[in-house]
């Protein structure tokens, strides 16, 4: 019995094989024919810009705490409207997995992924990304977002004009 | 020239020919087999370089002359250098006996297709199958790895439970050629091929021949999921490159034995005898790739339980039966 079922399952294989034969090949022959990924694939990272175009990223240093393998650094500054934007922002993409946990921190929408993932270069050191490489003229996803019109803190408009800003509260009338 | 110069040349030539013809198979059966391998897995295989990586077997080649040719410190030196080559030369000694065309006319003489045309084809068949098995158990014991040693005991211990079925499964085509020769084997087919009257021998004998190219899903010497690559672990270069291409010239040459002694040789309709011959051991070559696209590596005991409670008294049980019914047909 064990015999006929082992010798009914080996038939039954071989037909599924002989069958694969004539399928098509799953295979992408890749630099010839290259595979579109879908719109939110997570691959080289950018910069993107608000609405008016000014860069996001106020230096937050959110994306680098949250990096699990620390490929981000950056050094903040202020401009003289009390802006803060990074002096430098640099990501090394030799070390980065892709995980996209920088991009989920950011509260700026600023670092954001592509899916752009043909990423390779002859010399590791070319894959050290800089503020520049990064930088895109694009607000990538969500275009209209825009930090400072939410949290406006007198950058972009005075203190309490935020579109989803109350007016500052007179500390003095909540006094008992 | 006298006959005997001109015997002496065309057995020359005739190895030539045969080697150059075998060892090309052989490298493009790597090709062959590493395409179709690859379509049952719905991948392509190699395609990169030549015309439809027509070229893969000679871009090896030329990586594994170029490789280092590496002896372990520990090995047994002269016995590691020369193993490789014991399962590569058996596999082609074999080859000799083995016709594979109708006898041709030359210089009004009749030359016979074959290297050698031995009255006794089928033992020597037999006795250097059993040799080649002393490559792979050399080859792990020189190696001193344990991996290695594992896959030559491995090695040895399926022999013992293959051939004895493997040679009782040949009996009933020897009774009803009533010769050890090949070649009378094949004149015997002429009409019927045996595999019509000994269907039983012929199963038999297909598995016992997958096992005796020790692959799967009888590749328990190799088993690189457990051994890393069993008997030729240590093996590097060339060296590991002449085991290789043993296993293709075994494959051939055992599908060359499968033709000749089961599915008539080059015995066939309408075309020339050498087409035939080629055809079905193409034929075969296929089966035995489609095989290793499909089963598993049979666990070690299960190797045992076949050869040794299915195998063998199936294959008793085929003899008994075919000698009976052959005294009852001839009497
Ligand atoms: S994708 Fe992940 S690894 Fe890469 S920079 Fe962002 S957080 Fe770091
Ligand atoms: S990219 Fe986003 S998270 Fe990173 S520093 Fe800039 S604003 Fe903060």
């Amino acid at each position: 019995m064990t015999l006929w079922r082992s010798i009914r399952g080996t038939l039954a294989a071989l037909g599924v094989t002989l069958k694969a034969i004539f399928r098509r090949p799953a295979t992408i022959p890749y630099p010839e024919v290259k595979r579109v990924p879908a719109p939110r694939y997570r691959a080289r990272i950018v910069l993107t810009r608000d609405p008016r175009g000014g860069e996001r990223c106020v230096a937050c240093h959110l994306c680098s705490a949250a990096c699990p393998v620390n490929c981000i650094s950056m050094q903040a500054a202020e401009g003289p409207d009390g802006r803060r934007y990074a002096a430098w922002f640099r990501i090394n993409f030799s070390r980065c997995i892709f995980c996209g946990l920088c991009a989920e921190a950011c509260p700026t929408l600023a670092i954001q992924m592509t899916p752009d993932y043909e990423l390779c270069r002859r010399d590791p050191l070319e894959l050290v990304f800089e503020k520049e490489d990064l930088l895109v003229e694009d607000g990538g996803k969500d275009r209209d977002y825009d930090f400072y019109r939410h949290a406006g803190i007198g950058v972009a408009q005075a203190r309490g004009e935020g579109s989803e800003e109350e007016p500052p509260a007179d500390v003095r009338s909540l006094l008992p | 020239m006298n006959p005997l110069w001109l015997g002496l040349v065309l057995t020359a030539v005739k190895l030539v020919v045969v080697l150059a013809a075998l060892l090309t198979m052989a490298a493009y059966m790597v090709w062959v087999e590493r395409r179709l391998l690859a379509r049952m897995q719905l991948r392509l295989g190699p395609n990169r370089v030549g015309w439809f990586g027509l070229l893969q077997p000679l871009a090896d080649v030329i990586k594994m002359l170029a490789k280092e040719d590496t002896v372990p410190a520990q090995a047994d030196r002269w016995v590691f250098l020369l193993a490789p080559a014991v399962t590569a030369c058996m596999a082609l000694l074999t080859f000799a006996v083995v016709p594979f065309g109708p006898p041709l006319s030359l210089f009004g003489q009749e030359v016979p297709m074959v290297v050698s045309d031995l009255n006794i084809g089928v033992l020597f068949f037999l006795g250097l199958s059993s040799l080649g098995v002393y490559g792979v158990a050399l080859g792990g014991w020189a190696s001193s790895s344990k991996f290695a040693l594992m896959g030559a005991v491995r090695g040895l211990a399926q022999l013992i439970s293959y051939e004895l079925s493997m040679s009782l499964a040949l009996v009933p085509v020897l009774m009803l050629a009533g010769s050890f020769s090949l070649s009378d084997i094949v004149a015997a087919q002429a009409e019927v091929p045996f595999v019509v009257y000994a269907p039983v021998s012929f199963a038999i004998f297909l598995v016992s021949i997958l096992a005796e190219s020790r692959r799967t899903p009888f590749d328990l010497p190799e088993a690189e999921s457990e051994l890393v690559a069993g008997y030729h672990t240590e093996y590097s270069g060339m060296r590991f490159g002449l085991y290789f291409v043993g296993e293709y010239i075994n494959m051939i040459v055992l599908g060359a034995l499968t033709t000749v002694l089961f599915l008539g040789g080059w015995h066939g309709p309408w075309l020339p005898g050498l087409a035939w011959f080629l055809l079905k051991v193409g034929a075969l070559a296929f089966f035995f790739i489609w095989v290793r696209g499909t089963l598993p590596r049979l666990r070690y005991d299960q190797v045992m339980h076949l050869g040794w409670k299915v195998l063998l008294p199936l294959a008793l049980v085929n003899l008994l039966v075919t000698a009976g019914i052959l005294l009852g047909v001839r009497a």
